[in-house]
């Protein structure tokens, strides 16, 4: 469930104009930024964008890009882009990092409902004149490669429909690749980037029934071997996003100086989504509740727009 | 007749049997069997005709209806009796002593005159379902018609090729790519499911440096065919399925610049690999091909079976120049109905330079 606030009423004609006060004169009131944007849902935030283009023939997002700087820039400038687009862009900033950054690949393409991934693609080559996987393909190699690309090309079935004798025979497939530690990286790979969700979750199942234990659990090993580790995460995306975003978040706060990034990501991305359910498992999984713990690692306007975001009350 | 039994008198002793009746019976029969002869003169003369008209409506790509008709109307059982005795390539002699349809002339019947439906259902359909089924047939028939495969994937706009992928889903509860991934077992595996899974970037800004040094890559992959097979070569694959189309057209003048030769000519062994490069940097040459292969004297079924389907799914515009230089075979190869479906939508194409 999301965890945003958003009032009855919405005037996007009093959003833009209030925004525009917010940016004049000197410094910047990060406080009327937050509470207007931090309480409009997307859709919404499309028309204040607009409204805004109309009435100051400037671009709302150029203009705070300008205003504001850190974490706090980063924030909002990803909170206010259009969902896929947001997206891309996250994808692309990891494309670009000197270590290509895999989990984010992976997230994108196996959290996002095949819609969604589809709207994704086609906003990265509005944005950047190249198809993502061209990118993707272009900045790895080997195995990781291999998975990266069918992850992110997978176009798969959303229906409810699952066969039981293909779950059987590939969570028999999926058992021998990861007890011989040989991986047959082609049938993994066939398996996690073309089934349908509904068809892995059930492969999955059968795997925990079968071996007694998830099969995460069986992946885990050397951090080093970076396709495990990317082909852990593809697993733990397909099978509970839910549970792969709250350790996210737990590594992020725990990491707090070196992954705001993230931190940011997970919670601007997943707002309007099952961020609720993120934060009550949170709750029950640190004791202590998301917002308080993200309260005592971030400070300011971030600070501010975070714990907005994540539904607390003004 | 009473006079001439009056007059002709025979005696034939106790009996006097009159001449006339037999006179009259005579010269009925007489005139019977003339009757007879001049009758079955006629139809001996029609049917030579006949039978080189069955040959020729019967033979070739669709059937000739008109002539089929013609035929029909006018025989009758003798006439047919005539025809099956002389068309000995459509009719056997049965050991009990009459003939019947060779079974395999039956079967090739039923393809010839399926072909005029098949291009009717196909032309009709959504682009994307029309996709979908043939990604599907392509699948199901195996290695031979992987070329399909790739023809669907390389020759449509990223969009459609996307709408295929959406239908597929809606009418076999499954996405291509699982299907692909768990029918296909060799080494093709990687580019088919690459190729359908791709969603290029259709805008015509291209990098001359990286098209220059993935051309090298392909001549290096190339060259070393006889080490690794190219469609092994992970560097051949991501550049054939994930860059552009005008980036991939680039690529292949660099590589015609740098080596001489073009890339398909280095790919004479590889038949999934060229025609991949083929229906991405020279669609044209590859119609042109596969027109002059379903037209030829020997062609099979699935070589035919690409003229309804290039028909039917590519814009007329984009085979312009190719009725042209066929329209001479079609003439003398296609029949019927499905040949006046094949030139019109050809015309059509000429017409508007559009479908």
């Amino acid at each position: 469930m999301a965890t945003i606030d958003v009032p009855n009423q919405v005037s996007f004609v009093e959003d833009a104009e209030a925004l525009r006060k917010a940016c004049q004169g000197w410094g910047t009131d990060e406080k009327t930024i937050i509470s207007v944007l931090g309480h409009r849902n997307a859709a919404q935030i499309k028309q204040i964008r607009l409204a805004y283009e109309k009435l100051y023939q400037e671009d709302l997002i150029k203009r705070l890009e300008s205003e504001l700087s850190g974490d706090f820039e980063r924030a909002v400038y990803r909170w206010i882009l259009d969902p896929a687009d947001r997206d891309a862009v996250l994808a692309n900033v990891a494309i670009r990092k000197t270590s290509l950054d895999h989990h984010v690949i992976i997230e994108i393409s196996c959290t996002r409902s095949p819609e969604e991934l589809l709207a994704v693609r086609r906003a990265y080559q509005a944005r950047y004149k190249h198809s993502l996987e061209e990118d993707v393909a272009a900045h790895t190699k080997g195995d990781i490669r291999k998975l990266l690309v069918a992850l992110v090309c997978a176009f798969r079935y959303d229906g409810e429909e699952i066969n039981a004798r293909v779950a059987n025979s590939e969570a028999n497939i999926l058992h021998d690749a990861i007890k011989d530690r040989t991986f047959n990286h082609e049938e993994v790979i066939r398996i996690l980037s073309t089934r349908s969700k509904m068809q892995l979750l059930a492969t999955f199942n059968r795997y925990r029934d079968d071996q007694g234990t998830s099969i995460t659990k069986n992946l885990l090993g050397d951090s080093d071997a970076a396709f495990l580790v990317a082909l852990r995460t593809a697993v733990r995306c397909l099978n509970d996003p839910k549970k792969y975003f709250e350790k996210v978040l737990r590594n992020s706060i725990k990491r707090i100086g070196a992954d705001e990034d993230a931190l940011t990501r997970v919670i601007v991305t997943r707002a309007e989504k099952d961020l609720k359910e993120i934060k009550d498992l949170y709750h029950k999984r640190n004791s202590v509740p998301l917002d308080q713990a993200v309260a005592k690692e971030t400070s300011g306007a971030y600070k501010a727009l975070l714990l907005t975001l994540l539904g607390k009350e003004d | 007749m009473t006079k001439i039994t009056s007059k002709v008198y025979i005696n034939v002793g106790r009996f006097g049997v009159s001449m006339a009746p037999f006179l009259f019976i005579a010269l009925v029969i007489l005139r019977l069997f003339l009757s007879t002869l001049h009758n079955s003169k006629t139809k001996k003369m029609a049917h030579p005709a006949d039978v080189q008209l069955l040959n020729k409506a019967l033979s070739g790509i669709g059937v000739d209806e008109k002539s089929l008709i013609s035929i029909l109307t006018k025989t009758h059982h003798e006439h047919k009796r005539f025809i099956r005795k002389g068309c000995s390539q459509f009719f056997i002699e049965d050991e009990r002593q009459f003939e019947r349809w060779d079974d395999s002339a039956i079967k090739n019947l039923k393809v010839e005159f399926k072909r005029f439906k098949d291009a009717v259902m196909l032309s009709l359909m959504h682009p994307w379902e029309r996709d979908a089924r043939l990604l599907k047939k392509a699948l199901k028939k195996g290695p031979q018609l992987y070329g399909v495969i790739v023809e669907i994937a390389c020759t449509r706009s990223s969009d459609e090729l996307l709408g295929a992928r959406k239908a597929y889903h809606s009418l076999f509860e499954r996405s291509i790519e699982e299907d692909l991934a768990t029918h296909v077992k060799g080494t093709e595996r990687k580019l088919l499911v690459a190729l359908v899974s791709a969603y290029r970037y259709e805008g015509p800004k291209v990098k001359e440096d990286t098209a220059k040094s993935e051309a090298k890559e392909l001549l290096q992959a190339i060259n070393n065919r006889d080490k690794r097979k190219p469609i092994e070569d992970e560097e051949v694959i991501r550049i054939l399925t994930t860059r552009s189309k005008p980036h991939l057209r680039e690529v292949y003048q660099q590589y015609k610049k740098i080596s001489g030769k073009t890339i398909t000519e280095g790919l004479e062994a590889e038949i999934l690999l060229k025609e991949t490069i083929e229906c991405l940097c020279t669609p044209h040459t590859y119609f042109t091909k596969v027109f002059e292969t379903a037209l030829r004297e020997d062609a099979n079924e699935d070589d035919k079976k690409a003229l309804t389907r290039l028909v039917s799914t590519q814009e007329a515009g984009n085979l312009k120049g190719i009725s042209d230089k066929f329209a001479h075979k079609i003439e003398e190869r296609v029949k019927g109905a499905y040949k006046d479906v094949l030139l019109g939508v050809l015309a059509k194409g000429q017409m508007s330079g559009q479908a």
